[in-house]
């Protein structure tokens, strides 16, 4: 048996010109929750397509819970996706996604699922097409758990909830998780949404993976360093710059090391995880200029 | 039972905050010997927060000696930070209103309190160092 949720090597697709995703590789253990972070079109989508089985990669492998995405019946029901904007079945009830999850899922959990909805306060007879989006994320997150698998994939299942609707669907992921066990893999082009959640980042920028590990090593390797006017070539080897920025009098740098800076002519701060993602943004965004990450709600 | 809540601006990290709002509740009684606290689960649940988050903190109590795990039932606290001195905290609060009351006859806004109040209090603690 392995331990890695998702290992992927060399991993690319390319859609006829253009490379979606390329030499990814990653290797995620498991129970963990994951952030997929980057700015929109950056491949985030595409990753979590191939992790399920919906995409085959151009190049390289993937590996999901130690075995192929989507390769039979058991390694479907190890995995458990909730698609981009948490889609529903509009013309359908509660009761009848509860069923067709019941019908199609050999591991369904028909007590725990029909709990959740209580508890949520969803009526059964109501369509789907009428509930709110909160209450819509929440049913497909209800179906994505009942079916009880292993890892659970969200994509952006955030993205078009109220602030209010948010905190209750994270609330509701991170019990699963505790209830289950589960290792999480969602994305986000929003930090501030995962820093709470997440205690693994992936940062995603133009098709390539910038960084990836464990949050708090991130947040123990990387400082902010301001001092003096400094040639970035007179830098010890060990550190790695993020991000520069001069003024004709003060440098400011994010760098990456393994060993405390003791050079005295710098002051050196912790890095937040959204300055950190930041950085590491803004340096693939000056070589080509895409849509920047979004802060701000 | 207590309930926790998380500062996101603090910049301090959520694990921390969770360590000082015990060791706070301790210290004003507000959590005695024996009583539990809330579950991995009810954390989460309320905060939205990873679950290795609330277990980092527990685990780091649990090593300061002032709570234990039962497995399959819960943390309990085992241990009290108030020695004996809870019964003090009635009259201390009171004068502390009776200053604070004093400070704002005089004009001084909530900053201008806590300032000062800080600064005696810092410089307060020097003092004592210096005796010792």
């Amino acid at each position: 048996m392995t331990s890695a949720v998702l290992r992927a090597q060399g991993l690319g697709k390319r859609y006829r010109r253009r490379w979606a995703l390329s030499e990814c590789t990653l290797d995620i253990p498991a129970g963990r929750v994951v952030g997929l972070v980057g700015p929109n079109g950056a491949g985030k989508t595409t990753l979590l397509h191939l992790a399920t089985g919906l995409l085959q990669p151009t190049r390289g492998t993937i590996e999901v819970l130690g075995g192929r995405p989507a390769a039979g019946p058991a390694q479907l029901a190890r995995v458990g996706f909730v698609a981009q904007d948490t889609p529903t079945y509009a013309g359908m009830t509660v009761d009848d996604h509860l069923r067709l999850g019941a019908r199609l899922n050999p591991g369904w959990d028909a007590a725990m699922a029909r709990d959740r909805i209580e508890r949520l306060g969803l009526d059964p007879r109501q369509r789907a097409g009428k509930l709110s989006g909160g209450e819509r994320a929440q049913l497909a997150l209800t179906l994505a758990i009942a079916k009880k698998p292993e890892l659970l994939i969200l994509d952006e299942p955030l993205a078009s909830l109220d602030p209010l609707a948010r905190r209750e669907f994270l609330q509701g992921l991170m019990e699963a998780t505790v209830d289950q066990g589960l290792s999480v893999v969602l994305s986000s082009h929003l930090v501030a949404d995962l820093e709470r959640v997440c205690d693994y980042l992936i940062v995603l920028v133009a098709s390539r993976v910038q960084v990836a590990g464990e949050v708090e090593q991130l947040l123990a390797t990387h400082h902010l360093l301001t001092g003096p006017r400094r040639d970035l070539a007179t830098l010890p080897a060990g550190q790695q710059v993020i991000s520069a920025s001069h003024t004709d009098r003060q440098t400011t740098l994010t760098v990456r090391v393994g060993t405390p800076i003791l050079d005295p002519a710098w002051t050196v701060s912790p890095v937040g995880l959204e300055d950190l993602v930041l950085a590491y943004m803004s340096r693939t965004t000056k070589a080509d200029r895409k849509p920047l990450l979004e802060v701000q709600r | 039972m207590i309930e926790f809540h998380l500062d996101a601006r603090s910049g301090v990290a959520p694990y921390l905050q969770l360590i000082h709002q015990v060791r706070q509740a301790l210290r004003l009684g507000l959590l005695r010997q024996g009583d539990q606290l809330p579950t991995v689960k009810d954390v989460v649940g309320r905060l939205a927060i990873n679950p290795n988050t609330v277990l980092k903190a527990y685990k780091r109590l649990e090593y300061e000696g002032l709570v234990a795990a039962r497995p399959g039932i819960g943390t309990f606290v085992t241990s009290s930070l108030t020695d004996g001195s809870l019964g003090a905290l009635g009259p201390l609060r009171r004068d502390l209103q009776r200053w604070l009351g004093k400070a704002r006859r005089t004009g001084l806004d909530d900053e201008s309190i806590e300032a000062l109040f800080l600064n005696t209090f810092r410089s307060g603690s020097e003092e004592v160092e210096d005796i010792a």
